[in-house]
């Protein structure tokens, strides 16, 4: 009943505001700062550090986007959202857009009203379990128990894994994340499942994180993707190119540190378009030149955001995986800067 | 003549008298009291010691990062790290003087008022001015002070504004709204008995999460109410109506002769009220009003599902940090010695207020 009240209000808020937008830019260059919503915690994608600053991929990619529409990273304003409010805080104009590890899903895309820009982080759903188990895969995992998170996807997704591989399982169901946490060291179960990136974070809560492995399978698709409004079709542009610098950069070897001298020496033409020595790329989506060059200035490329929020040096140690360039075994593609 | 100068009375026996005996009257005196002093001891000795070695005997204060912590005890050096982060939440670093000299003001403003005898003439003064001068500092915008977002404003400090705020409004409310259920003129008493029944009907999470997710939702694109503001109207509103029926409570409590007797007196019905109702209702309903209190300050914590980061939602936050991570269990537990301090606190004034205002001989 909630949900559907929720789903009603969200139609009839989406159609005023719909006619209300056209130029989120223009709001964006007049306020002179980016609302951005982020998670309220979540550790390597949107966290706090002890000064209030937030940090994360999620939040580097406010930060990109930022540089790229105002040309200073910092001119954020970080909107720190739970699960149930992101949506209306978007469709309500509270955020300009919302990066906040979301699923891009299909009734989300259409019926919620919202555009998912391009996917910054290919998540899954992963299962982690005690070295000592001996278990080399999940489809070893016939007859184990499972503690997970009560009231979430994962929950269904791991009941379709096993029943389409024909195990059994007993599931232990908790409240918070924490408690899947406390349970799985104290042993009440033989394995934890949740959402891989989530599974590394869980991983270096334990008091001995060595002791545990992450199994190789995942079994869900969660591709994690930035959103803004349907019915702005400029700031939809910007938003989605401004992931494609990203990952365009790294493709190019253009990083924060030699960016200044690839603009003054590369003989590259998609490099010399990206970063505005040559063609309008900017101006196509309506702002000044330079703009992808200020986003990789100041906040880096893909590779660097990823390594430095949730990579192997990071207390995360997340392996780049999905999320390496299509050149390099990965899923992250960006379409040409032509 | 020889004197018989009286034996001194024998002490009672070792087993009725000092320690032992009370041991045997409190602890030991039936089979039934022996059972329980054996179960709580029991459960003293698996708390107590393991949670002392932990918080004292093997806990880390020095240091400043993770990497300092042997991970056998507490961290307190997490909390050390982070303390500016539960105190005042996301509030910039380079301000955090502001809202330390609104708190060191209303510190001083209590001693003095116990030192200056004077001073308790002004007091209304100060109630009215007070809150303008901490939204002043804490907000700024004016004077020369930077703007600093209520969105900023975070941990205790935000606790602190909510419940403090929420307290001093809720009351008149309250009063008004008790008033207004004893009143004769039918339909004042049925939309007061109507508010109060409605609002005590629904959770002050759905009230909180109303006001959030869906109020927004019909306001044109680009109006947005504060958060906070939100929050704290909807935190009032929600109290008075629990405040209101407390000082019912207090209404019944007052024998008929003192309303016959005000109006025998010919006072009208505002002066019946403020002067003689009133003051003794709300004296018996402190000890409610205080319990009410008390929840509302704990209560606060809910705005934590609006995405606004009060004292208890800077755990999740601090405990986040990729640097920090699987350090919740030393944020709570400090979390949780605050609220303490804090409800025990007010506690303690209540019966200091009780005691003073108890102008009956003999109860």
């Amino acid at each position: 009943m909630m949900k559907r009240l929720l789903k009603l209000s969200a139609v009839a808020a989406l159609a005023t505001v719909t006619l209300a937008t056209a130029g989120t830019l223009d709001d964006v260059k007049k306020a002179g700062v980016l609302k951005c919503g982020v998670n309220t915690g979540l550790p390597g994608f949107s966290e706090a550090d002890s000064k209030g600053t937030w940090r994360g991929l999620d939040v580097d990619y406010c930060r990109a986007l930022a540089a790229v529409v105002l040309g200073d990273a910092s001119k954020v304003k970080y909107v720190p959202l739970n699960a149930k409010e992101r949506f209306t805080a978007l469709q309500s104009g509270e955020i300009d857009v919302l990066s906040r590890n979301t699923t891009n899903t299909e009734t989300r895309d259409t019926a919620l009203g919202i555009n998912f820009t391009g996917v910054m982080y290919y998540d899954g759903q992963g299962f982690m379990v005690p070295k000592s188990l001996g278990v080399k895969s999940a489809k070893e995992l016939d007859g184990a128990t499972v503690c997970i998170q009560a009231g979430t996807t994962t929950e269904l997704n791991l009941a379709d894994y096993f029943r389409a591989n024909g195990m059994k399982f007993k599931a232990i169901t908790f409240d918070t994340n924490d408690q899947v946490t406390k349970a799985f060291e104290a042993g009440r179960c033989d394995v934890l499942t949740t959402d891989a990136s989530g599974l590394y974070a869980t991983r270096t809560k334990l008091k001995d994180p060595a002791k545990y492995v992450v199994l190789p399978e995942i079994i869900s698709k969660e591709p994690l993707a930035p959103a803004v409004r349907h019915g702005d079709d400029q700031w939809f542009d910007i938003a989605k190119w401004t992931r494609n610098a990203l990952l365009t950069a790294e493709e190019k070897g253009i990083t924060s540190a030699n960016v200044d001298e690839a603009k003054a020496k590369n003989t590259d033409p998609e490099v010399k378009r990206l970063l505005s020595v040559e063609g309008e790329m900017c101006k196509n989506v309506g702002l000044e030149k330079g703009c992808f060059y200020n986003a990789i200035k100041q906040v880096g490329n893909y590779g660097e955001i990823f390594e430095r929020n949730v990579g192997v040096k990071t207390p995360l140690k997340i392996q780049r995986g999905l999320n390496a360039l299509w050149t390099k075994g990965g899923l992250q593609y960006s379409p040409p800067f032509r | 003549m020889a004197v018989y100068p009286p034996k001194p009375a024998k002490e009672p026996p070792l087993t009725e008298r000092g320690p032992i005996a009370w041991v045997r009257h409190n602890l030991l005196s039936s089979p039934y009291n022996i059972t329980f002093t054996i179960l709580g001891l029991a459960i003293l000795y698996w708390t107590i010691p393991p949670f002392v070695k932990w918080a004292f005997l093997d806990a880390n204060f020095a240091g400043h990062t993770k990497a300092d912590c042997t991970g056998n005890g507490a961290c307190w050096v997490f909390v050390k790290e982070k303390l500016n982060m539960f105190l005042f939440g996301f509030y910039p670093q380079d301000q955090l003087w502001r809202p330390k000299t609104v708190i060191a003001t209303v510190l001083a403003l209590g001693a003095f008022a116990k030192f200056v005898p004077g001073l308790h003439r002004f007091k209304l003064l100060l109630i009215a001015i007070f809150p303008i001068f901490a939204f002043m500092m804490l907000h700024g915008g004016s004077f020369g002070l930077s703007l600093v977002e209520t969105s900023k404003w975070g941990g205790l400090l935000l606790t602190l504004v909510i419940a403090s705020v929420g307290i001093v409004l809720s009351f008149p409310l309250g009063i008004l709204l008790a008033l207004g259920r004893q009143s004769k003129l039918p339909i004042i008493k049925s939309l007061s008995v109507f508010y109060i029944e409605f609002v005590r009907g629904v959770p002050l999470i759905t009230v909180l999460f109303m006001a959030s997710v869906v109020l927004p939702l019909f306001f044109p694109e680009g109006v947005n109410f504060n958060k906070l503001a939100r929050a704290l109207i909807g935190i009032t509103l929600f109290e008075a109506a629990y405040v209101a029926e407390n000082i019912r409570s207090g209404f019944q409590a007052i024998p008929k002769g003192q309303y016959e007797a005000a109006d025998a007196l010919g006072l009208g019905y505002w002066q019946k009220m403020a002067l003689v109702i009133l003051p003794q209702a709300i004296k018996v309903t402190i000890p409610n009003l205080v319990g009410t209190f008390i929840s509302l300050f704990k209560d606060t914590s809910l705005v934590m599902i609006i995405g606004l980061f009060d004292l208890l939602a800077m755990v999740n936050v601090t405990s986040n940090d990729r640097d920090w991570l699987g350090m919740d269990t030393e944020g709570y537990v400090f979390v949780a010695f605050i609220f303490w301090i804090f409800t025990f606190s007010m506690s303690m004034y209540s019966k200091r207020l009780e005691k003073k205002l108890n102008t009956d001989k003999g109860k």
